[in-house]
């Protein structure tokens, strides 16, 4: 199997039942996406796949040869961070960590089905969206975060979106 | 080397000569660009080549025998290695802290899902696919799935419990003759630590050295039961923690950690073992439901004289003593003569009982605090005037002074800051809007705490203690520590945590974690700076250390000059002393919400949240305020969601996963407030910081609960309480 | 997870046509299917992967409706401004469905068929006869919270999740569906989802191989829509209950009904009592409280989902009042 992952080209032959979360993981050791549950009930998994986040627990790696994979590693690393990830060091929009990766992801796909004005089950006219704290607190809630950052998470998200409180 | 027993106040360190300014900062994490980008390490995240994989196989009783444990359909499967099961060495569950080893498989099932074995295979779908080809045979038998049925046989806490009971006076005298009276029963049911990192262990061997990689949230206290439960000796076992994804109290010691050593051993690999999801509902013990009488008897002007907390909690048979200790938070906290707090545990065949966040408080709190609220109105008082009536000069129980408590303080902070003077009960279309306040309050605890801190010829220190971080904010806060009584800016200090060959910490629990640990770098860098006095010839107290400089007189000498060629070590140790008895030490708050009950269907939505505490000195504003919120939003799922039910013709958590085990989502939480009065207390420990990481918690699902029964007049005794708990109370429609 | 052969289809016809053997499933966007499949309650033994086909699109039809490919995701149709200016309650029945990240995924057509979350289904212990026909059904007697109260048998209890489905049946949707044998077949929805009987295990009326090609929604029905969703946390729950409807109202009565149900029944549910009760009535209690004796008559709780009874009568009138313009 051939897969496009930040950018990059990877050619290997794993289990035909591995998830796109577990090849990730257990054999390209993209670790910074993480296994919370395994079923998409938690959001830990999430990346982008042709721009669009998607829980990658609960795809088949051989169902994503032909796609466009960006992953944590990809959005940002440690020496060029994205602004997403400086505003959640900023926010503390975080404590173990764990979920965070996905958090980020999913935010960053988040503000781009924003951006194209897609509606949220907040949004009083679904016509017009505007973007402020209940709706990020909405459109984020695919991210379970147990040590209970969201506070900071939404402060984070808004700083780098411009959102009104 | 320095040690010190906390028997006394310590007389003063460099860090509180410090003038580096960076201690109580609000810094960012340093760990926080690892964890943002996703190069943190957490323990199934170790890269080791040529890995396999195991899963464990359970057995689907709640009690019973194992009568055949058929592998061979299992072993044929293609990439398997071995299957091992139905062997003495197979763990049949995690031991619950307090338990020196893992139960080894003797063919008896005490409670529903314990393990009978483990799938060894070359990748991880092929031993998930083996695990579950295992037919495991079993013979039910009939078991006590609800605490009720141990009730008869319930047991008093043990010698040399966390929470003796504390019987003063006569509560049922008392109770006949106050003019006011509340005699309530509170019931909160099981719930789990559901941390976002799921339990898993990568094991290997080299000879007889092992090295454990998972998540371990006290390394000092997880060897020894390693080693016991392996039989081999503990100096032989190295564990790597460096990154914990959330622990809460429930990644003390898992029984992933035994497997993985196990399947390792036999088939001479490198083995990884993640526990599924729903695996860990039944294989890592969670907090006991409980069932919690509160008597309050007081005279009209609401002065108690009656103060009782009584309950019924659960432990699984032959687990270990430790019990839910429900009456934690409340036995120091209002005075009154005549007082009652006792626990009795029921023998159940129920996955064991732990420690979760805040043991006591988190759920204990809850009924005290709705109680407290339900005779404030009785008594027709404000909640806060009622509280502070019977706020105590000294422990109430035990008759020792406080080592600090502002309670009031929090109190009237809080009340200012929320506007509770000026709150106003009222609907806004359909939703029915109230409000409500509770107390915090949190035992406080000091634990055995090694740290060594080195400063390097490059002027720069290096701490390593096995100290660990759940996200509490450990990496940063030792920084700060040291930072501050070395002169150090952050960026100058190396943190390197979660390393049993480094010296041992007092581990994350109990909120324990970040007073030991802080204590035991200053310590350590009281060393360091007599060193770099005796090299400054000055002496320690009249030298100055700032920006990597010390300075004495007119001299300004840089640390990596005065370092030269020979780093300079420093051991810092911390040991509890007389003051934890002598002083009854606490961290106390005030919580306020203003909550929405819709009046059609009884939903419920947090609209303001708010907080003040007294948890001694903050050692970093920013870290500290959402230890606070994270505790206060667990409130919010202990209040509305959190609720693992137990099938009690089986045994079986019914809603194993976090599709239906509910905990708070985003859209659950409003933008929580949270903020501190601060005092450095002496009489805690070195540092003079006080628990924070479960304070948050404590009263937090109470003060919710009062602001629903504010909104629509319905008392919810029953946790969680959920919409249909509110609609026959509802106005119609 | 059982292992499987795997293939990807890259017309309709090679799908249908790959289903020859037992055991086969068709995968879209997989999120229920994997999900499933790991616990081992599916497995296949052969997955034929549809996700790459072109039924993507969505296409305004002649009479004023929408033609919708079943692959569409549940992001993209919530999104339609098509949708979202003639189908409201659809748009927002998506939207109050499942996480964003599920929704980009999921699809139109595997949402229609969508499984239970009934926690005993989901726990390959426990008896099921949807599961594992002629074991029993542990949720008679067990945890049933999140049940049906409406439709259940003696054999099964368990509820429809979808929350798309329930607007679906109020819209009047059309399945035009791919037989293996070749040739299309149209399915109202009223007609797709089966009620458990003694058969539980079959949910619709798909024949092994019969894929879903479109979903055609008929012009919009006259008056206000809504969906109200009433559920354990703010977001990412299933419905306890939920309501999709749009009302019409001429010269001070009801002239135009439809309403569906979800997380009461077994299926999503709509029954005709409910809309007879409302047309010709003025807007009121009355009509309103008859409309929801007629929905709860054949209601039946099982211990935990008992509250569903009263909880669905107090939203599906809150609604009506909502559809209607009638305060209290």
């Amino acid at each position: 199997m051939r897969f496009t992952i930040n950018g990059r080209s990877y050619e290997l032959d794993p289990d035909i039942r591995t998830s796109l979360l577990d090849l990730l993981r257990e054999h390209l050791d993209l670790t910074g996406s993480k296994k919370g549950c395994d079923h998409g009930q938690c959001g830990a998994c999430t990346i982008l796949v042709n721009g669009r986040r998607i829980n990658s627990c609960l795809t088949l790696a051989v169902m994503h040869q032909d796609d466009d994979i960006t992953t944590i590693e990809g959005i940002g690393t440690p020496e060029n961070p994205h602004p997403m990830q400086q505003a959640f060091v900023r926010h503390d929009g975080y404590q173990c960590g764990y979920c965070t990766p996905g958090q980020i992801c999913s935010a960053v796909g988040m503000l781009d089905e924003v951006a194209k004005g897609w509606p949220s089950h907040v949004t009083a006219d679904l016509g017009a969206v505007e973007l402020d704290e209940a709706e990020i607190s909405e459109r984020m809630s695919g991210n379970l975060c147990r040590c209970s950052a969201y506070p900071g998470i939404v402060d984070a998200i808004g700083d780098v979106a411009g959102a009104k409180p | 080397m320095s040690e010190y027993q906390m028997n006394e106040k310590h007389a003063g360190m460099a860090l509180d000569r410090g003038v580096q300014g960076v201690l109580g900062q609000p810094i960012s994490r340093i760990d926080g660009l690892a964890k943002v980008t996703g190069t943190a390490t957490y323990g199934l995240e170790h890269r080791i080549d040529n890995l396999a994989y195991g899963v464990a196989i359970t057995a689907p009783i709640g009690k019973g025998r194992v009568t055949a444990i058929d592998t061979e359909a299992a072993r044929r499967m293609p990439g398997v290695i071995d299957i091992i099961a139905g062997e003495a060495s197979i763990p049949r569950e995690t031991p619950v802290f307090g338990q020196k080893s893992a139960h080894g498989y003797d063919g008896k099932v005490e409670s529903y899902g314990e393990i009978v074995g483990v799938a060894i295979a070359d990748c991880f779908e092929a031993a998930r696919a083996a695990a579950m080809a295992v037919v495991v045979t079993c013979v039910a038998e009939p078991g006590r799935f609800d605490i009720r049925d141990g009730e008869a046989d319930a047991e008093s806490p043990p010698e040399g419990a966390l929470l003796p009971d504390t019987v003063i006076g006569d509560i049922d005298k008392a109770m006949g003759e106050a003019e006011v009276t509340l005699d309530v029963t509170y019931t909160t049911p099981p719930q789990v630590h559901a941390a976002m990192e799921p339990h898993g262990t990568i094991a290997s061997w080299e000879g007889d050295r092992l090295t454990i990689r998972a998540p371990v949230q006290i390394v000092g206290g997880a060897i020894p039961v390693i080693a016991a439960t392996l039989g081999i000796v503990a100096e032989n076992i190295r564990v790597l923690t460096p990154y914990i994804g959330g622990g809460f109290g429930g990644k003390t010691m898992s029984a992933d950690i035994i497997l993985a050593a196990v399947a390792a051993k036999r088939t001479g690999r490198t083995v990884k073992v993640p526990l599924s999801r729903q695996q860990i509902f039944h294989v890592t013990y969670g907090r006991s439901d409980t069932i919690q009488r509160v008597r309050l008897g007081a005279d009209r002007a609401g002065k108690l004289s009656a103060v009782g907390q009584d309950s019924l909690v659960g432990q699984k048979a032959g687990a270990s003593q430790f019990f839910e200790p429900v009456a934690l938070g409340a036995v120091a906290l209002y005075a009154g003569a005549n007082r009652s707090f006792t626990t009795r545990t029921a023998q159940v065949n129920l996955t064991a009982r732990g420690p979760v966040r805040a043991p006591g408080e988190a759920v204990g709190m809850i009924g005290m605090e709705c109680a407290m609220d339900e005779m404030a109105a009785k008594l027709g008082l404000d909640p806060i005037a009622f509280r502070k009536a019977n706020e105590p000069e000294v422990d109430p129980s035990t008759g020792s002074p406080f080592s600090s408590r502002r309670l009031i303080e929090c109190y009237d902070e809080g009340a200012r800051r929320f506007g509770w003077a000026d709150r106003r009960k009222r609907r806004e279309g359909d939703w029915l809007i109230g409000h409500g306040m509770a107390t915090a309050s949190r035992v406080n605890f000091l634990a055995k705490s090694a740290a060594r801190v080195r400063l390097g010829a490059d002027g720069r220190a290096l701490i390593e203690t096995d100290m660990t971080d759940l996200g509490t904010g450990t990496y940063t806060i030792l920084a700060q520590v040291a930072g501050e009584s070395l002169g150090l800016p952050i960026g100058s200090v190396d943190v390197h945590l979660g390393d049993s060959d480094f010296p041992t910490g007092a581990g994350s629990g109990g909120s324990f974690g970040a007073a030991s640990s802080a204590s035991s770098v200053a310590l350590a860098c009281e060393d360091v700076v007599v060193e770099l006095a005796r090299r400054m010839g000055a002496d320690p107290a009249d030298m100055t250390l700032k920006d990597g400089h010390a300075i004495s007189g007119n001299r300004r000498v840089s640390l990596a000059e005065l370092v030269g060629g020979s780093p300079i070590e420093g051991m810092g140790t911390i040991q509890p002393g007389s003051t934890g008895q002598a002083f009854s030490q606490s961290t106390h708050g005030a919580h306020f919400a203003e909550i929405g009950v819709n009046a059609v269907t009884g939903e419920i939505r947090v609209r303001r949240m708010l907080a003040v505490f007294d948890c001694g000195r903050v050692l970093n504003h920013k870290t500290a305020r959402s230890q606070a919120i994270g505790g206060m939003i667990w409130g919010i799922g202990y209040a509305l969601h959190e609720h693992a039910v137990v099938d009690t013709r089986t045994g079986a958590y019914v809603n194993r996963d976090l599709a239906e085990y509910h905990v708070p989502t985003n859209a659950d939480v409003p933008q929580i407030e949270a903020y501190f009065v601060e005092e450095i207390d002496r009489h805690a420990n070195p540092v003079g910081a006080k628990g924070l990481g479960e304070a948050g918690i404590s009263g937090a699902a109470a003060v919710v609960a009062n602001a629903i029964h504010d909104a629509c007049g319905v008392r919810v005794r029953d946790f969680p309480i959920t919409a249909d708990k509110l609609l026959e109370g509802l106005p119609p429609v | 997870m059982r292992t499987f052969d795997y293939a990807r289809a890259d017309t309709p016809e090679a799908a249908v046509a790959g289903f020859a053997q037992t055991g086969t499933r068709f995968i879209a966007g997989g999120t229920n299917l994997l999900d499933l499949m790991k616990l081992q309650i599916e497995t296949p033994t052969r997955l034929v992967d549809i996700s790459r086909l072109p039924l993507a699109d969505i296409e305004e039809r002649e009479d004023g409706g929408l033609t919708i490919g079943a692959l569409v995701p549940n992001s993209d149709l919530a999104a339609d401004k098509r949708v979202i200016a003639k189908y409201e309650m659809l748009s927002r029945a998506l939207l109050a469905g499942a996480s964003g990240q599920l929704r980009n995924k999921a699809t139109t057509g595997g949402n229609l068929l969508q499984r239970t979350r009934c926690n005993y289904f989901y726990d390959t212990a426990a008896p099921c006869n949807k599961r594992a026909p002629g074991t029993g059904c542990a949720a008679i007697g067990g945890f049933n919270r999140i049940m049906a109260v409406l439709g259940t048998s003696d054999h099964c209890i368990a509820s429809h999740p979808s929350d798309m489905a329930v607007a679906m049946r109020a819209l009047d949707a059309t399945l035009v569906t791919l037989r293996a044998e070749g040739g299309q077949r149209r399915i109202p929805i009223a007609e797709f989802h089966l009620p458990p009987g003694d058969t539980p295990h079959i949910e619709t009326v798909l024949q092994p191989g019969e894929l879903i090609t479109h979903i055609e929604l008929p012009p919009p029905p006259a008056g206000r829509q809504i969906y109200r969703k009433v559920r354990d946390r703010a977001s990412y729950a299933f419905a306890l209950v939920s309501v999709a409807g749009a009302v019409s109202v001429e010269d001070g009565r009801i002239a135009s009904a439809t309403l569906a149900f979800g997380g009461l029944g077994v299926m999503p549910w709509r029954d005709p009592a409910v809309e007879r009760a409302l047309i010709g009535q003025a807007p009121g209690s009355p009509a309103f409280e008859a409309a929801a004796d007629a929905l709860l008559a054949p209601a039946k709780g099982h211990g935990s989902n008992d509250f569903k009874i009263p909880l669905a009568r107090r939203t599906l009138i809150s609604c009506l009042r909502h559809l209607t313009g009638t305060s209290l």
